[in-house]
């Protein structure tokens, strides 16, 4: 088999499996109550898969170990509701401190507010890159974890109140749209990503991964190509703190706190540091698990009228912590590796004759 | 010879008190292939890494096709600190960091192998040929510039071709023998469309058939690239071999300079580095 023939076919099975997920996304929302666990987890798993594959582009393409994904989904999230809480319903939203006089009048759409909740959060990351930029690996993780925290107080503090409405956070965000949504913004957010890490500049992302005083040597401008990392993995942060902001409807400074970080690291460490495809299937692993499959340790419960040990709330956290020590002491590599999903495995089985097993990356979900 | 492409003037770096290169001073001309050595530690790979960047020098300038690239002066309380000469005929500060050096036309190897390991032989030579890259972040991720991109992987495949790697242009690059490591490395450097290329050390950990090749491999490069190559190198019959002129530093100050049978021959050279390389 040729080469071009292998990427018609790539192309081929790509656009089955695309949709084929499609149809799944149908049925589940056809056929299935509005309160249905699945719904959610899939909704939740597209949002999460978003902001894991924006923290991949960062720590495991660009080699710069970032905890601040939080602090941006935070800039985003209140961007986003902010802008599109409808004017009607802000009185009730601002019942205590008002809104501040600007904002009265200004309403966007939700596309508009995606964007500009983007666009803000890239903004933040220009002008925090610079300075934290310029610091390597720990310092750079501690640095961007102090930056998330800070977000997260100037959003909650008093100053604010008019604006972010202070502690008590704000509601009446609006819904998705549709059961379709999340899926499609996602989808759209992740093809870009990939689009640009197959791109020149994604490689060189990978080269400064591999080694920094290599790429310079090579020509490549290590604080632009940082920058323009950091900024586009803010970006997309951002747009993935709106949805989440959609999603929850409500939102204050603590849903945005150092735990979600952490919950994204754990889907981008198990996935796999440097896998896009990685990330995105762990990200609905983890979000089943959590959400779903595990629930059952957090309820005390019997076994005819032996009471099962340790279930109670709270217990699903262990177990989670234990699952992501084994992955880190045993699994290094998480589910991918830095390999991408493709369907060589098939091809190669059609052909047996043909070893080579090139590199064909399918890159959305 | 014609044309001088690097012209290293007075160079001295100094970290805290100690002086790692004093003074060194050394021409390279056009199409020559001209050899830096001396004993271990004596300053080599800090003088290689002035020239391209990796530290700005405590005093001294360096000229690329008679153009100053880079240039300081013992400033703060390296001012007081310093233990070389020349001070105060440099007045200007020009640092630039290495990818402006490399996108001048001076491209490096490194002395312990530098790939971009978990990449392929061909991604690492088209990173190499990205700083020449005219379309920008958005038009390049939009597929925009496709023919660009198409251009530059002709190019990347057509130098692949050339240097004998067109076979393993999928292979990963850490996956490949330390020799072809090698010459992936040059064939890196060689991307970045040089006019100078330095070699730290290319036959380290080579075997002498290797040393062999190599020294055919870095004969052909320059014939066929129109290159000027300056190289650190302890392998004596390689140096000897290939080179047009040889400097000779010690303790950071340069000794000797000549050619190659000049150098043999030099008692200072053989007191200071040959005579204890007689195994060689």
């Amino acid at each position: 088999m040729t080469e071009k023939k292998k990427s018609q076919l790539s192309i081929l099975f790509s656009v089955i499996a695309l949709i084929g997920i499609a149809i799944v996304l149908f049925c589940v929302n056809r056929f299935t109550p509005p309160t249905f666990m699945l719904r959610t987890v899939l909704q939740l798993g597209a949002i999460y898969a978003l902001v894991a594959v924006s923290m991949n582009l960062l720590n495991g393409f660009t080699g710069l170990f970032s905890l601040g994904q939080a602090g941006f989904m935070a800039v985003g999230a209140y961007t986003f509701a902010i802008f599109t809480i409808p004017v009607s319903s802000r009185p009730g939203v601002y019942y205590l401190y008002g809104v501040a006089d600007w904002l009265k009048n200004i309403h966007l759409p939700i596309l508009a507010g995606l964007l500009a909740a983007g666009l803000v959060a890239a903004v933040l990351a220009a002008l925090i890159g610079a300075p934290v930029l310029r610091l390597k690996s720990d310092y750079f993780a501690i640095a961007t974890l102090g930056f998330a925290e800070i977000v997260r107080i100037i959003v909650g503090s008093t100053p604010m109140n008019r604006v972010t409405n202070g502690s008590l956070g704000l509601k009446m965000i609006p819904k998705f749209p549709n059961f379709y949504f999340p899926f499609l913004i996602s989808g759209i957010c992740i093809l870009i990503i990939a689009l640009l890490l197959r791109s020149s500049y994604g490689r060189a992302f990978k080269a400064i991964r591999e080694d920094e005083i290599a790429a310079e040597a090579m020509g490549i401008n290590l604080a632009k190509h940082k920058q323009m990392s950091f900024i586009i993995s803010s970006f997309f942060a951002g747009i993935g703190g709106a949805l989440m902001g959609m999603f929850l409807g409500a939102i204050t400074s603590t849903t945005f706190n150092i735990t979600l970080t952490y919950n994204i690291l754990l889907i981008v460490v198990i996935g796999g540091m440097g896998s896009m495809t990685g990330s995105i299937i762990s990200a609905f692993l983890v979000i089943a698990a959590r959400e779903w499959w595990l629930r059952f340790l957090d309820q005390s419960t019997y076994i005819g009228s032996f009471h099962v040990p340790l279930l109670k709330t709270g217990f699903r956290m262990v177990v989670f912590s234990i699952i992501l020590m084994i992955v880190v002491l045993f699994f290094r590599k998480g589910i991918m590796g830095m390999k991408e999903f493709n369907w060589n495995f098939i091809l190669n089985r059609l052909d047996k004759k043909d070893p080579a097993a090139s590199a064909g990356g399918e890159g959305n979900e | 010879m014609s044309n001088t492409v690097l012209s290293v003037q007075d160079v001295t770096m100094q970290f805290g008190g100690v002086v790692a290169v004093n003074n060194l001073s050394l021409e390279v001309h056009e199409g020559e292939i001209v050899s830096l050595i001396g004993p271990n530690g004596a300053g080599k790979t800090t003088a290689f890494n002035v020239i391209t960047g990796v530290y700005a020098p405590t005093n001294g300038a360096v000229d690329f096709h008679g153009k100053q690239i880079i240039c300081n002066h013992p400033k703060g309380k390296m001012d007081k600190l310093y233990a070389g000469e020349n001070k105060g005929k440099y007045k200007k500060t020009l640092e630039p960091t290495p990818d402006k050096i490399t996108k001048l036309g001076i491209a490096r190897t490194f002395q312990n192998i530098r790939l971009f390991k978990e990449l392929t032989v061909l991604e690492n030579v088209l990173i190499a040929k990205h700083m020449r890259m005219k379309a920008n972040i958005f038009t390049d991720t939009f597929l925009l510039s496709w023919k660009e991109e198409k251009q530059m992987k002709e190019d990347a495949l057509e130098l692949l071709r050339i240097l004998d790697l067109y076979d393993v242009r999928n292979e990963i690059a850490s996956s490949l023998p330390y020799g072809k490591q090698r010459h992936l490395e040059i064939a890196r450097a060689l991307a970045t469309d040089p006019s100078l290329l330095l070699l730290d050390e290319p036959a380290a950990g080579l075997n002498p058939q290797e040393t062999d090749e190599l020294t055919a491999f870095i004969k052909r490069v320059r014939d066929q690239f129109h290159l000027t190559v300056f190289m650190i190198e302890h392998h004596m019959n390689l140096v000897m071999d290939i080179s047009d002129r040889i400097y000779v530093i010690d303790f950071g100050k340069l000794i000797a300079s000549g050619t190659p049978n000049e150098i043999q021959n030099n008692q200072k050279v053989i007191d200071a580095y040959l005579g204890v390389a007689e195994d060689d």
